[in-house]
């Protein structure tokens, strides 16, 4: 009759060992995360991801607009040059600043992400080793990603959208702190999911 | 308030107005251009369209400061006397109804045009997303072929 109850103290113990173990992974991985700047780039993927970002990253040929991140209006495409089909160019309507009076956005070279740079429906993972990958980032290093991210005017207009269009969820100054953080602590990817 | 020389259908065209002005005020209030329509005032119609340096512009949304000595081109600088191989294919295939959107879909046109001397329907469609409440669609693509054939024949 003892044996069930010696069986029972042997599982817990196991379950104990065992959850001791994934705690201890866990915080192994984490840590590995912090030194890597994995865990930055977690966050930094929140403001990737945000409409202000990705509207304009699509994994199409038209782009995104609005919080609601909805097809561009008036069948607006990508045309050769990212920069939207011939007689009808980003420019016919995106100007350097946004314009108050019609409400439409603008900053300098406005234009769509190359194919390449498509992030739309990405995981963090992807998005991350897709911004990191210089074959389809246009050959950007880590030093130039973090130029193009802190100092781009058309990045920096993510901050400063305009009416009826929402910032990303981090403030800039964090995002570029997280930006700085991420590369040098070795610009580290998360884990894939799964 | 600033001053600003403007290129209008290549004259020198002195004005006064606040930076942020839209052309279009600009065209129809200060300098008299009245071809050039208001249509929704938000970039989405395109009734306000004008050539900037041969470029289409929805000038409702477009600062007069941003223009500095660029070339602005409205309808009434298309030709002189109506004689532009667009307006001559307008008149032909009998595109306009009540005619208000007709001068932005002109110039959309005369910029398409600029960039594909022969544009396919599917190069009309993507260039040409000015609104016609008339629904005079099918005609305005028919005139650009129309134009396009005639230049074309110039060469």
């Amino acid at each position: 009759m003892m044996l069930p109850v010696v069986a029972a103290r042997a599982c817990a113990l196991g379950a104990l060992m065992l959850l001791a173990a994934c705690t201890a992974t866990e915080r192994r991985k984490s840590a590995e995360a912090t030194s890597s700047g994995a865990a930055e780039f977690t966050r930094i993927a929140q403001v990737l991801k945000s409409p202000r970002c990705i509207n304009c990253h699509p994994a199409g040929n038209s782009p995104h607009q609005g919080d609601e991140a909805r097809v561009h209006d008036f069948r607006v495409t990508r045309g050769p040059a990212d920069h939207g089909a011939p007689g009808m160019n980003c420019s016919t309507c995106h100007q350097e600043n946004n314009q108050e009076s019609s409400g439409v956005p603008g900053a300098h070279h406005w234009q769509l992400a190359p194919m390449s740079m498509a992030w739309e429906g990405l995981s963090d993972a992807e998005l991350c080793r897709t911004l990191l990958d210089q074959s389809k980032n246009g050959g950007r290093s880590v030093a130039d990603l973090v130029h193009h991210m802190t100092e781009d005017p058309l990045v920096k207009w993510g901050w400063a959208p305009g009416v009826q269009r929402t910032p990303p969820p981090i403030a800039h100054e964090e995002f570029l702190e997280l930006v700085r953080a991420w590369a040098a602590r070795g610009a580290g990817c998360p884990d894939a999911p799964g | 308030m600033p001053e600003f020389a403007l290129n209008v259908n290549g004259k020198r065209r002195v004005t006064q107005a606040e930076p942020d002005t839209p052309l279009l005020w600009v065209l129809r209030e200060q300098l008299k251009l009245t071809g050039t329509k208001f249509g929704c005032g938000v970039a989405a119609c395109g009734a306000c369209t004008v050539n900037i340096d041969g470029a289409a512009v929805r000038s409702c949304s477009f600062p007069v400061s941003a223009a500095g000595e660029r070339a602005i081109t409205t309808i009434e600088g298309l030709s002189p006397d109506r004689s532009h191989a667009l307006q001559r294919a307008w008149i032909a295939e009998q595109v306009p109804q009540c005619g208000y959107c007709q001068s932005g879909m002109l110039m959309a046109a005369n910029a398409l045009l600029r960039d594909i001397s022969l544009p396919s329907d599917a190069d009309i469609d993507a260039a040409i997303t000015n609104i016609c409440r008339c629904g005079t669609y099918t005609r305005v693509r028919k005139a650009i072929h129309h134009a396009a054939r005639m230049l074309d024949a110039q060469k």
